[in-house]
């Protein structure tokens, strides 16, 4: 179990090595998102804007329009809720190369209760044109997601959890935006998952395997753009998919996997998340035991998917 | 409470400002704009006005053509942006996107007309162009976009993000050790709005001295007079307040916008903030203080007596 922020701490710094123009803002939550390490390495190139996170993505919006790359970090709960419609004017609209990293996505906040509990970040960011959404699945993905949003030109949002996550990759493995990645193949039912829900697709096919049933897990890492040959693919092949997010089903990943596998080939489609309620308070384990987002509740989705293919 | 600063001298920037840390010693250390402040002739402040009625006419008449836009509040700031864009930035048509340029930012994005109209008579692209202002397949939107326009510096519409903006700008400069300026002209409405105010201490806070914000204290906003939806004053108190340098003028007055620069120019260690005291849809005597055109166009019969007063007024300088 390893923190996705501090592999993107580390990433960011050794980023600021390489590239100079690398900047970071933040608004009052840089020890806990660790970004204070960049600022302790480039004191120069690192901006406490307080708590004013609106004015922290427009600041970012500014140094990206002459010529900067900014990564703007904090909650994600104030970076993308609070910040909408300066990220939809400032930074889409405007399409400048800033980098909104928000951690504390999701229920895992844990005893912060509902307001930190970030639920709806990528329903909002995947609707924004311009917009490219990361969903990094653990540490070393993480630290991908920063060297593979720098090396491209335009906005990026990349959502990780505050709780520590099972790694699942390894700094030696391939990333890249807009591929979803197939963890294991399998042809019986396609088990697709973003962020902390990545490891739980692979639990629930080790248990679906037990049962005879060989999954097929992809991790989709960009929710925008969609890989939508890989999505195409894993219906034709696999006839259901599940798909498996910290976020409400309400415009999250299963409802864009689900967009495009009624528009090529219709299959039935499960979807774990949160079920358009919000959180409350409780241990990361135990929120997620009660939403519905295990392994248990993933592995009973694919049998109902399973029985209602025609 | 801020005061109206008449301008009957010449001028002198302790006649027409409020100062505060005023350092007349200092030597400016490359000013950015490269042209004298000062030294402005008879003959340049005739030039500007007559550019300023120039852009005046296209203002009524892209508005009109669209039947839709923002005519008072792009009046009002005419004579701030013929000012900057006519005697004091330094930019380059024939290349937009020169990294040491000035950066002109407007934060209310509704007085795009003037804004447009600046530019092309700047020469950043045809002056015909100006009519498929609002028009379908145009590149000027009905506020500004970023990358479409040549010489848009920034996407405003949805109020309070420009300073912000400015404020990323000024701290991108100082980072590479550049001198280029940025101006930001905001509308009195958007201080309503709190980012207006995060980006006002950022940049106190990070002492951007190359930073001048102009407010176009025009007194109306969409739904009234400002007093009265959300009173502002004392508004030059609370940019003090703020640790900005304030100066507050007419906005009217070129020898007075120029001065205010000039002191801007001077001050170190703090943005500046010009209060402007303008008058919403200046220059045609039926639109001036009418809260109508703040985003209401002329009907015909108004586009001729409106070009009727403009010609008679280039005529006079």
């Amino acid at each position: 179990m390893e923190s996705q922020r501090t592999y993107f701490a580390k990433a960011i710094i050794e980023l600021g090595r390489r590239n100079p123009d690398v900047v970071v803002v933040g608004a009052d939550t840089t020890e806990s998102i660790k970004t204070i390490d960049f600022g302790k390495v480039f004191p120069d190139r690192f901006f406490q804007l307080g708590i004013a996170e609106p004015n922290m993505i427009s600041v970012a919006a500014g140094l990206a329009a002459a010529g900067k790359i900014p990564f703007a970090s904090t909650y994600s709960v104030f970076g993308a809720a609070h910040t909408y419609n300066i990220i939809r004017q400032n930074v889409a609209y405007t399409n400048l190369n800033v980098k909104l990293f928000c951690s504390h996505a999701g229920l895992t906040v844990g005893p912060d209760g509902a307001t930190h509990q970030m639920n709806e970040d990528i329903a909002l960011m995947r609707g924004i044109p311009r917009m490219t959404v990361l969903v990094p699945a653990d540490g070393p993905q993480t630290a991908k997601c920063v060297d593979a949003a720098a090396e491209m030109r335009g906005p990026v949002y990349c959502r990780f959890s505050r709780t520590n996550v099972p790694t699942i990759s390894s700094m030696d493995d391939g990333f890249s935006i807009g591929k979803a990645e197939t963890l294991r193949d399998g042809f019986d039912v396609t088990l697709i998952g973003c962020g902390i829900m990545v490891a739980r697709c692979l639990d629930a096919a080790d248990a679906l395997k037990r049962e005879g049933i060989h999954a097929r897990v992809i991790n989709l890492s960009t929710v925008k753009p969609l890989d939508i040959a890989t999505i195409d693919r894993a219906a034709r092949q696999t006839g259901g998919i599940v798909t498996a997010e910290e976020h409400t089903i309400v415009h999250g990943i299963g409802a864009a996997v689900a967009s495009v596998i009624v528009g090529n080939h219709p299959v039935p489609v499960g979807m774990v998340g949160v079920q358009d309620v919000f959180g409350e308070s409780g241990e990361a384990e135990e929120l997620l035991v009660k939403y519905g987002l295990t392994a248990e509740k993933i592995v009973e989705t694919a049998r109902d998917v399973m029985k209602r293919r025609v | 409470m801020a005061t109206h600063v008449a301008s009957k001298q010449p001028f002198g920037a302790s006649e027409v400002i409020r100062t505060r840390a005023y350092c007349p010693g200092r030597s400016g250390r490359g000013t950015g704009a490269g042209r004298s402040m000062v030294d402005v002739s008879e003959d340049l402040i005739r030039g500007l006005k007559k550019k300023a009625v120039t852009l005046r006419k296209h203002i009524i008449r892209m508005t009109h053509n669209a039947q839709s836009g923002h005519p008072g509040g792009s009046m009002s700031a005419c004579d701030i942006v013929t000012a900057l864009y006519f005697h004091v930035l330094r930019v380059d048509p024939t290349n937009p996107t020169w990294p040491d340029r000035d950066r002109f930012v407007l934060s209310k994005g509704h007085a795009c007309p003037v804004w447009y109209a600046a530019l092309a008579e700047r020469g950043f692209f045809p002056i015909e162009e100006l009519m498929t202002f609002r028009k379908i397949n145009s590149r000027l939107q009905g506020h500004p976009e970023l990358g479409t326009t040549p010489g848009v510096e920034n996407a405003a519409g949805a109020e309070g993000q420009g300073l912000s903006f400015s404020v990323g700008l000024a701290l991108a400069a100082r980072m590479d050790h550049k001198v280029w300026r940025t101006y930001c002209v905001l509308g009195d409405g958007e201080q309503d709005i709190g980012q207006t105010w995060e980006a006002a201490m950022a940049a106190s806070k990070y002492g951007l001295e190359r930073l001048t914000a102009f407010i176009d204290r025009n007194g109306i906003q969409q739904e009234g007079r400002t007093e009265d939806i959300m009173p502002l004053e004392p508004l030059a108190e609370k940019w003090e307040a703020f640790n900005w340098h304030v100066l507050t003028i007419d906005g009217h007055d070129f020898r007075q916008i120029f001065a205010a620069i000039e002191e801007a120019h001077r001050i170190r260690g703090r943005p500046t903030a010009v209060i402007a005291r303008t008058v919403k849809g200046k220059g045609v005597s039926f639109m001036e203080n009418k809260i109508k055109y703040h985003g209401a166009a002329t009907s015909d019969e108004e586009l001729k007596l409106a070009l009727a007063e403009l010609d008679a007024m280039e005529a006079a300088i």
